[in-house]
């Protein structure tokens, strides 16, 4: 009986990000945990907390949560936890729980402007990480799955910051974070630390102040490439696009820059695991297919 | 007349101060006959005036005497002096305010200022009939000083007291003496080497024949009482004979076990038989059974036969009359800062570990190498504040010697012509000399970037520190061969552990409280025990060394002559006391235990607050000097015959409200006269009874003013009293009295203008209630058996 868990994909999974979603699912299930999408899922909320309505920036994300609610009492799934990928949004589900349980004024207010909905108080969902849940089946359970062990390949971990942060919802000490590195070494990797492992990739900077989004994002590519790292290793599409997706401008400003495939970790493991076809890695840029083959790699 | 003690009344007049309001004619008119001697004095403090006196009392065979005068924080001492040369009793000595309490505040109203100094009179009258001789406690102090902790500290103070001639016990828990200081190289701000400054006076010590040295031992045990304290110490298993090492050395080479040393801060090693440094005292060697494998290759070497490899703890006990707590510092663990990598990289230090790294005979040598790599030292960055003035990540408070440390530190490195940083958020360098150095290192080339560090991350072999820099608002990035972390001076658990033995408070952070943190900074709150040195919070070399002298010289003091002890404590009649143990309770400083079945009071810990007397519902309790009868003597003598309209009695706190009152009355604030003053230790003193008491007998209120917790001199017991007087406001009620009748307030003595308005709105509630009914009083009278 695999353990079937509520699954909150978020925008990006469903477009730039088909290659995390489609990945993550698979390797879920090879380690014996279903994800079940929520219905009717909505926008996070992160995209208003760029607007100045911070009752929006709460709407959003509660109303996820109460389908949550909903789905487990429709029995459709174990438990009240909430799987997500995106650090976005894991973010901005974690903290609008914590914040609606905590702060009993914005509650009401709330209420108010959710009346058709049922009533949410927080702390009634889970709102977990992917790495969290593989983490708690186990290195072990992850080992026994190996159809094709990643020797000799050295990966990069970046965390970027969301994962980590603020105190009290990240999912691992942000100043000594160690459960990418699990991951990688169970995997039958090796793992290359850079300095700015959980350093900000630049995030939204990207849309408007390119450039600043460039310098943060070529230090930690730089740094990887110094340490030798075939790879990097995310856990974010909004990382992914700046680390990846821009390299080539990013190489624009720093020619000195050499290109670094960026994965994410479910593709790792979906390669692992020996699920090609969920891995997609067609989709990634730049792309790591001539650099996996030379490793021996399919 | 009574055939009581013979008494005499002395009423001064205190030039016009009290005379021009008070008629002393009609008063002294009033008490003759009353008493054996009656007579007034235009100043009472006079010479002239206490030998006349003093003949009276030889001449009449006078038993008591009354000075009507004023307060007796002004010349109650004098007084007393000469009246027990004269052989009167303390007991039968009484000072009646009549200046501060009478005169200066009812000015308007000199009838009502009369009537209240001749109530005030009687009332003393009738407590001395009801007097019994006071012996104060007489103890034999033990003179003989337990210091323990061995650093700068407890080194200076021995010496001290042995230079004094007195006996010295010195407990280190360590193999050596010598504590932090002997671990630094240099020391600030005059750069002289700091062990060429305490070896000497660490091998005075061992020669001292005054001083009994006890190293690699701990207090285990304290009892006893100030002046007279019985100590456990264990030895632990040391594994060489004192008497016999020669310290030769022999055996240390010969050791296969080989283990981080702790005087190096684990950054060299040393053997399981070892000295922790060369110049280490005593010279004698010691074998570390956490360590030791039992192979006895030492035992083959060791001519003179002084190795002991079956070695047990053992106990030896002292007895001392006082204290010097000098057990120093630790450093806050700063593992717990895990944004700068201490413990993950071996190029983040500790200041300490800096120390030891720049000594010239430290694990390498003086060699500016990264431990472990063994990397040069090219650039160096320090940060402050890591984890001081922090109360999120470390500790609230700043460590105080950590800027000037760096700053020597750098100092010295500059002088090696290595690259220093200093991340800082304050340089505090007040202190004499300190601003000349900080100069000094500036002009070195030291650089200083003003603003916190984030984090510490590794960059290749070097260190990335990312940090902001305040003056030029930006954030630095700074690469650096070794960071050096500054962390809070932090007291130790055997600190605490020895504390709790001790019964002696500490503060907030742990440090050991200071029985007044500006006033008595030396003292802890227990008699007979001192502290000195950072055991009471971080400080540089130069004050804990004058806090050593001054620890020594107070211990000294302490115990430079017999102990006499104020009798005003309190006793148990054994008979009726049952052992229920509701006195245990209430007692502020466990003075009272329980012995076959029967409560017992143990005098010296006693401090007379009277907290513990309404406590016993077998009214077993009473106090010397100041007794149920004498009390309720007083109550009546003030009340019965009072010819005043309303009559108010105020119970006052005798130290802090007392003094407030006394201030009001040098302001010469008015007040109404219906205010009558007895004085009590504390509130918590005064059992329902007196209350019910003073109603019985003519009260038409009853005032309780207190100190403040924490200001008066006895603690908890100031506390209590506010929840009594709730308690008898309730039972005031049943007793069908109007429970506005009983007032409480605290007062402290910068509160004494609030006087004016407190004493004047209880006395307009009492009008308003007015006069106690007859019905109600004579109910009281025949509950409390009175015809
Ligand atoms: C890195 C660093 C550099 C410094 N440099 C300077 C400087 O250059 N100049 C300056 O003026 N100040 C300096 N200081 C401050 C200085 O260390 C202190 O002012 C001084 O050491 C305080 O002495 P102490 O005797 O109070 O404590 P400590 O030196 O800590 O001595 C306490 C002693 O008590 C012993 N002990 C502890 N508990 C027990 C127990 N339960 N039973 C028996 N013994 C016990 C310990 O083993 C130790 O020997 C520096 C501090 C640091 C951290
Ligand atoms: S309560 Fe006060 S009077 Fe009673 S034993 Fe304790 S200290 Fe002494």
């Amino acid at each position: 009986m695999s353990l079937r868990l509520a699954y909150y994909p978020g925008c990006t999974l469903k477009t730039n990000a088909r290659n995390y979603e489609a990945s993550a699912i698979a390797s879920s299930k090879a380690l014996g945990i279903e994800l079940v999408e929520l219905p009717r899922w909505n926008c996070c909320g992160t995209v208003h907390a760029l607007a100045k309505d911070d009752v929006m920036h709460y709407i959003a994300p509660v109303r996820n949560l109460i389908r949550v609610e909903q789905l487990k009492n429709s029995g459709l799934v174990d438990d009240g936890r909430l799987v997500t990928l995106c650090e976005m949004c894991y973010n901005t589900l974690k903290r609008a729980d914590v914040t609606v349980k905590e702060d009993q004024e914005r509650r009401r207010k709330l209420r108010e402007v959710m009346e058709e909905e049922p009533p949410y108080s927080g702390g009634g969902v889970e709102v977990i990480h992917l790495l969290q849940l593989i983490r708690e089946v186990g290195w072990e359970r992850v080992k026994k799955r190996l159809v094709r062990p990643l020797r000799g390949l050295r990966v990069a971990p970046y965390y970027g910051c969301l994962l980590l942060r603020p105190r009290g919802i990240g999912i691992d000490d942000a100043n000594n974070p160690t459960i990418f590195e699990r991951l990688i070494e169970s995997l039958g990797a090796e793992v290359v630390e850079i300095p700015f492992k959980a350093k900000c990739c630049g995030s939204y900077q990207t849309v408007h102040m390119g450039h600043v989004a460039s310098e943060l994002s070529y230090r930690i590519l730089r740094q990887a490439v110094e340490g030798g790292a075939d790879v990097i290793t995310l856990a974010c599409p909004l990382c992914e696009y700046n680390l990846g997706e821009r390299q080539g401008e990013i190489r624009g400003l720093f020619p000195d820059l050499k290109y670094i495939p960026v994965l994410y970790f479910t593709q790792l493991m979906a390669l692992a695991f020996g699920l090609e076809d969920s891995v997609g890695l067609e989709m990634n840029n730049p792309d790591p297919r001539p650099l996996l083959r030379r490793k021996g790699f399919p | 007349m009574d055939d009581g003690p013979r008494i005499g009344v002395w009423v001064c007049e205190c030039g016009g101060n009290i005379g021009g309001v008070v008629d002393v004619e009609e008063v002294v008119e009033r008490f003759r006959g009353y008493v054996a001697e009656v007579s007034k004095e235009t100043f009472l403090c006079s010479k002239p005036a206490i030998d006349g006196i003093r003949d009276a009392v030889i001449k009449q065979g006078l038993e008591g005497v009354i000075l009507a005068c004023c307060t007796p924080k002004m010349h109650l001492e004098t007084f007393m002096r000469s009246l027990e040369e004269a052989g009167l009793n303390r007991a039968y000595i009484e000072v009646v305010n009549i200046r501060e309490q009478c005169s200066w505040v009812h000015m308007a109203d000199p009838a009502g200022a009369t009537q209240k100094t001749i109530d005030l009179i009687r009332g003393a009258v009738e407590r001395v009939r009801c007097s019994t001789p006071l012996e104060p406690l007489r103890m034999k102090v033990i003179p003989e000083v337990l210091v323990i902790g061995g650093g700068v500290a407890g080194i200076t103070a021995s010496l001290r007291l042995a230079e004094f001639g007195m006996k010295v016990h010195l407990v280190e828990k360590r193999p050596s003496i010598g504590g932090h200081m002997i671990q630094f190289p240099k020391v600030f701000p005059t750069l002289d080497c700091s062990q060429c400054i305490l070896t000497p006076k660490m091998a005075s010590v061992s020669k001292n024949p005054n001083i009994n040295l006890i190293t690699y031992a701990e207090v285990s045990e304290i009892s006893g009482v100030p002046g007279d304290y019985t100590v456990k110490v264990t030895l632990k298993p040391r594994g060489v004979d004192l008497e016999k090492c020669t310290g030769c050395g022999e055996c240390s080479p010969v050791c296969p076990v080989e283990v981080p040393n702790e005087y190096d801060e684990s950054l060299g090693s040393r053997k399981a038989i070892y000295v922790p440094f060369p110049q280490s005292v005593p010279p004698a060697y010691t074998v570390d059974f956490g360590s030791c494998i039992l192979c006895g290759k030492c035992l083959e070497v060791c001519a003179p036969d002084a190795i002991i490899l079956d070695d047990r703890p053992k106990e030896i006990e002292l007895r001392v009359g006082a204290i010097i707590i000098a057990t120093g510092y630790e450093l806050y663990d700063p593992m717990n800062l895990s944004n700068y990598g201490y413990g993950k990289y071996p190029n983040v230090v500790t200041g300490l570990e800096m120390e030891r790294i720049l000594d010239v005979n430290g694990p390498g040598m003086g060699q500016l190498l990264v431990p472990k790599t063994q990397r040069p030292i090219k650039s160096v960055g320090y940060i402050l504040c890591a984890g001081s003035r922090d109360p999120e990540n470390g500790k609230p408070y700043c460590s105080k010697v950590c800027c000037l440390y760096a700053l020597k530190q750098a100092q010295m490195l500059r002088d090696r012509g290595v690259e220093v940083w200093l991340h800082y958020i304050d340089i505090r360098a007040p202190g004499r000399r300190y601003e000349e150095f900080y100069r000094a290192t500036q002009e070195k080339g030291a650089m200083f970037v003003k603003g916190k560090v984030t984090e510490v991350l590794p960059y290749s072999e070097k260190l990335l520190v990312r940090g902001e820099d305040m003056m030029l608002n930006i954030m630095v990035e700074n690469l650096y061969d070794l960071v050096v972390l500054c962390p809070p001076l932090v007291t130790s658990d055997d600190t605490l552990k020895l504390a709790k033995g001790l019964r002696v408070p500490v503060d907030e952070d742990g440090f050991i409280l200071e029985r007044h943190p500006k006033l008595d900074p030396l003292a802890t709150k227990r008699d007979g025990v001192f502290a000195a040195g950072v055991v009471t919070g971080p400080k540089d070399i130069q004050t804990t060394t004058s806090e050593a002298e001054g620890a020594a010289m107070k211990a000294v003091n302490f115990l430079s002559k017999e102990r006499l002890i104020e009798p005003n404590k309190a006793v148990i009649y054994a008979s009726l006391c049952d052992g229920c143990g509701a006195c245990i309770e209430v007692c502020p400083e466990s003075a009272i235990t329980l012995r076959d079945g029967r409560a017992q009071i143990n005098e010296l810990l006693c401090s007379g607050c009277g907290a513990c007397i309404p406590s016993c519902p077998k009214e077993a309790m009473d106090q010397q000097g100041l007794s149920e009868s004498q009390l309720k003597a007083q109550i009546r003598g003030i009340l019965e015959p009072s010819e005043a309209e309303i009559k108010i009695i105020a119970f006052v706190e005798g130290e802090v409200a007392y003094t407030a009152v006394d201030l009001a009355g040098l302001a010469r604030i008015g007040y109404p006269s219906s205010f009558r003053i007895i004085p009590l230790p504390s509130m918590s003193r005064l059992k329902l009874s007196h209350i019910l008491y003073a109603f019985a007998l003519g009260a038409d209120g009853v005032m309780l003013l207190e100190a403040p917790e924490h200001e008066g001199p006895y603690g908890r017991a100031h506390a209590i009293s506010e929840k009594r007087a709730e308690e008898y406001r309730l039972e005031l009620e049943d007793h069908g009295i109007d429970s506005v009748r009983l007032w409480f307030s605290r007062i402290y003595i910068p509160d004494w203008r609030k006087l004016e308005r407190v004493f004047k709105v209880f006395h307009s509630t009492i009008e308003g209630e007015g006069p106690l009914d007859p019905e109600t009083r004579a109910f009281l009278r025949n509950r409390l058996g009175l015809t």
